[in-house]
């Protein structure tokens, strides 16, 4: 039982990295139907830009608070990571809207090669491992908690509850809705499309990078690769959950976490992230939209 | 690109003044993105920690060039762009003024001469110059090699235009046979010419070739049947290690696993296209994805059967047909047999022809199966799928048998790579080469042949050629390494060429089924399917 639990929190830190990086996915494939699968890479330099900055604070003063410190890190990493994506659906998206399907999807790959190998060519193709951050680890009952977790969890949860009321409560969010309802009737009623789809990559790219963050302090190393794997389980999840839906996005993040730790635990520890696909695609065939995700209807 | 400015601001400020601001805006986006990653480098000290090294002057660089790039464009580029448009309307040379002012007589005689020219001098230039700019000279050499290349296309266009398949078939064919004699003239020899013809051949020709066969297959896929396929290296994958593990262990000949590997291969595209049948659009994508993610972490974690990472070796090689061998040791290898010396390229070329007629199989294939009743389904599945269902067509059978014979002919390319490469491993099955097969098909506009064709040897070709930029080293110093730098052109090539061709090289289509006559219509109106 101890050793269920113990797996339960290892899931539920992995699923909420996977959840915030999922919400850039939902909300971009919500807004203007694309996939953006430069976001997994949009998230590795969220990364590096925290892991630069970490080293610039620790070259600079003696020793900060931890808590200062990763306050830091979020913060110029989420503006980075945003200008970034912003630059990216400016320049590869935006000429592209209402071409045909796939191209934007080709151009989201090329940034994505371009992002990853830009960081490769600039920052060097090794990995880049930082001292631990935090080390304190709480025993309870036998299950070992570590800082690291409760920091992921409740950063998670604090930025999903901001998330949740800048989508639902404000105008901001009403554009946003309006716009992945009907982009052209939003437009016609005042809303401005072009400038709601920008905020949109914004505030993925935010959240991405404060994945990227919680991930550095979590495992402690990042390289320039490491994009492309927690990119394509978040996407996974944003699949799982049905794609397009903010809380299934949460959900399907959380269930490729436990899935991913239990097989990990319970089978082997080479197959979880075969176990995470098959489950994906099982999932999807008696649930051809995800979990949470609305039904497609085709109108002839 | 489409920056979009208040338009009342545009009709008062000059083409120079809105350079300014917009080299401005530039210049402030390129530092913000560029500050911490170009003007620092996190780099390990001798104790393996991370440490600092700060590069300002390479940053102030690179975002001067960002404004003057911005600046140039704004003032002089656009405003170019746009009366060469206004000009080309009122001419009535529409399409072919800027190219017909570009390629001019004058200029490609230039070329002609500095090619000789340099041809002539080669080996004398680094005595008369320097290193530094015989290595730049080179480099001039073969632009000017490929502009007059350029110019002799742009005259024959129309000529080119209507044989291209026949053409292109040609030049395919006789492509090793003129790198050889074209080496041979230039080192005296025909082995001097054999040997040198191996990276012509081998990094440009086969290699090319083995991504125009991948990604027509994956067209029978995206382009026909309208199935976004994002896992089609996996079917690769199976081709490769059915011929390596099959080869290696039993010793069975390639001819005989060749279709082997291809049916295995189809047999993995029906085991995927069941479950899949349900899902569309994304849903599709991602599990495709999946799915090629898992045969590849089967490939690194089953360790009995594949040897994980370490990969499968020892692959034998392809025969020529059980008669003759490319193994010098062998009794009947094919120096001893015809009486030739010995040499590696014969095999090189060998393999050549095999990818040649294993694409063209490809094409062929996919030409007569899309006048059959089953091309047809494809299209139309493509085109609209209610419809087709409305019609009678069984979209099961037809989504299957679409996986099924593009999965053939992935399994086929995979059998001829571990032959290829004498040694496979799950590196080189991942997800980057279905993107970039996908790509390839997208670019070279959906469904078009030759589109694809085009695609492939210029996106391939020209990222094989950046290995040869060598000669920057001598400008950048010892250090540089051109090579880091072939992805990230190659990613930034994808997005500009997608930018500036949405619809892809050929984005016009011949319809199969015609009433009368034949005439090409414009890709628009074809649809790229939701399945």
């Amino acid at each position: 039982m101890q050793y269920f639990v113990q797996q339960l929190i290892n899931g539920l830190t992995l699923g909420s990295i996977y959840g915030l990086i999922a919400i850039g996915y939902t909300m971009v494939y919500g807004i203007i139907g694309m996939i953006n699968f430069a976001h997994g890479d949009i998230f590795m330099v969220g990364a590096f830009a925290a892991l630069v900055v970490f080293l610039i604070l620790g070259s600079l003063f003696y020793s900060v608070p931890v808590v200062l410190a990763l306050l830091i890190m979020m913060i110029v990493a989420m503006l980075l990571t945003s200008l970034y994506n912003w630059t990216i659906e400016k320049v590869a998206y935006r000429p592209l809207r209402g071409s045909f399907r796939l191209a934007p999807l080709i151009t989201a790959i090329g940034m994505s090669i371009a992002l990853s190998n830009f960081i490769q060519v600039t920052q060097g193709p090794r990995n880049k491992p930082i001292p631990p951050m935090v080390s304190q680890v709480y025993n309870i009952n036998g299950i070992s908690v570590s800082l690291k977790q409760i920091i992921i969890v409740i950063v998670t949860a604090l930025l999903l509850a901001l998330f949740w009321y800048l989508v639902n409560r404000t105008s901001l969010g009403r554009a946003q809705r309006a716009c992945e309802q009907d982009r052209k009737m939003a437009a016609l009623l005042g809303v401005d499309v072009d400038r709601t789809i920008s905020i949109t990559f914004i505030m993925g790219a935010a959240l991405a990078a404060v994945a990227g963050t919680l991930f550095l302090m979590y495992y402690g190393v990042i390289a320039f690769s490491d994009g492309f794997v927690p990119g394509v389980k978040a996407f996974t999840a944003a699949v799982l959950g049905g794609i397009g839906s903010l809380p299934g996005a949460v959900l399907g993040g959380l269930m490729i976490g436990f899935i991913e730790s239990m097989w990990s635990a319970y089978f082997s520890i080479d197959y979880k992230d075969v176990a995470a696909f098959s489950i994906l695609a099982i999932v999807l065939i008696f649930l051809p939209s995800g979990i949470l995700g609305r039904p497609e209807v085709e109108k002839v | 690109m489409a920056v979009s400015v208040s338009s009342e601001r545009d009709t008062v400020a000059s083409p120079v003044q809105r350079a300014f601001r917009e080299a401005l805006y530039a210049g402030a986006i390129a530092l913000g993105l560029f500050i911490l990653f170009i003007g620092l480098k996190t780099d390990q000290n001798i104790s393996n920690q991370l440490i600092l090294a700060q590069r300002w002057g390479l940053l102030i660089t690179v975002v001067v060039l960002t404004m003057l790039g911005r600046f140039f464009y704004i003032a002089y580029g656009q405003p170019f762009m746009t009366n060469q448009k206004i000009a080309d309307v009122a001419t009535g040379l529409l399409p072919a003024s800027l190219a017909s002012r570009f390629f001019q007589l004058p200029a490609f005689i230039v070329a002609i001469v500095l090619a000789v020219v340099l041809f002539a001098f080669n080996s004398a230039l680094p005595g008369l110059v320097g290193d530094k700019l015989a290595g730049g000279l080179q480099f001039l050499r073969a632009l000017a090699v490929i502009y007059a290349l350029a110019c002799v296309i742009f005259y024959f266009r129309a000529f080119i235009h209507a044989n291209f398949t026949k053409l292109g078939i040609a030049a395919l064919v006789l492509y090793p046979i003129l790198v050889v004699v074209v080496l041979s003239i230039y080192a005296w020899s025909i082995m001097g010419g054999l040997q040198g013809s191996l990276k012509w051949v081998d990094n440009y020709g086969i290699q090319i070739l083995i991504y125009v066969m991948l990604a027509w297959g994956l067209n029978i896929v995206v382009g026909l049947a309208g199935l976004l396929d994002l896992g089609y290296v996996a079917f690769y994958a199976v081709g490769a290690y059915a011929y390596a593990l099959l080869g290696s262990h039993y010793g069975l000949s390639f001819w005989i696993l060749l279709p082997v590997a291809g049916a295995m291969a189809a047999f993995w595209g029906v085991m995927l296209g069941f479950p899949v049948l349900r899902l569309r659009g994304d849903y599709l994508a991602i599990v495709t994805l999946a799915f090629g993610e898992i045969i590849r972490l089967v490939l690194i974690n089953w360790r009995d059967v594949t040897n994980g990472s370490a990969g499968v070796s020892g692959i034998p090689k392809v025969t020529f047909f059980g008669l003759m061998t490319f193994n010098s040791t062998d009794p009947n290898y094919i120096g001893k047999v015809l009486d030739i010396a010995q040499s590696s390229a014969y095999y090189k070329i060998f393999l050549y022809y095999l990818i040649l007629a294993l694409a063209l199989l490809t094409a062929f294939v996919t030409t007569r199966l899309r006048r059959m009743p089953v091309g047809r389904a494809w299209e139309a599945l493509r085109e609209d799928e209610i419809a087709c269902r409305s019609l009678g067509i069984n979209t099961t059978t037809t989504k299957l048998t679409a996986f099924a014979t593009g999965a053939m002919f992935g399994g086929f390319a995979g059998a001829f790579f571990s032959a290829r490469q004498g040694f496979v491993s799950p590196e080189s099955f991942v997800f980057l080469e279905s993107a970039i097969i996908l790509a390839i098909v997208v670019l070279g506009g959906m469904g078009s042949l030759v589109g694809i064709a085009v695609a492939a040897m210029v996106m391939i070709g020209g990222t094989e050629a950046l290995r040869e930029l060598d000669f920057l080293k001598s400008f950048f110093g010892k250090d540089f390494t051109p090579e880091l730098y072939r992805m990230l052109l190659f990613g930034m090539a994808m997005v500009i060429v997608m930018l500036w061709k949405p619809r892809g090289f050929v984005g016009s289509r011949e319809p199969t089924a015609f009433l009368r006559e034949r005439k090409a219509v414009s890709g628009s109106f074809t649809k790229e399917g939701h399945g």
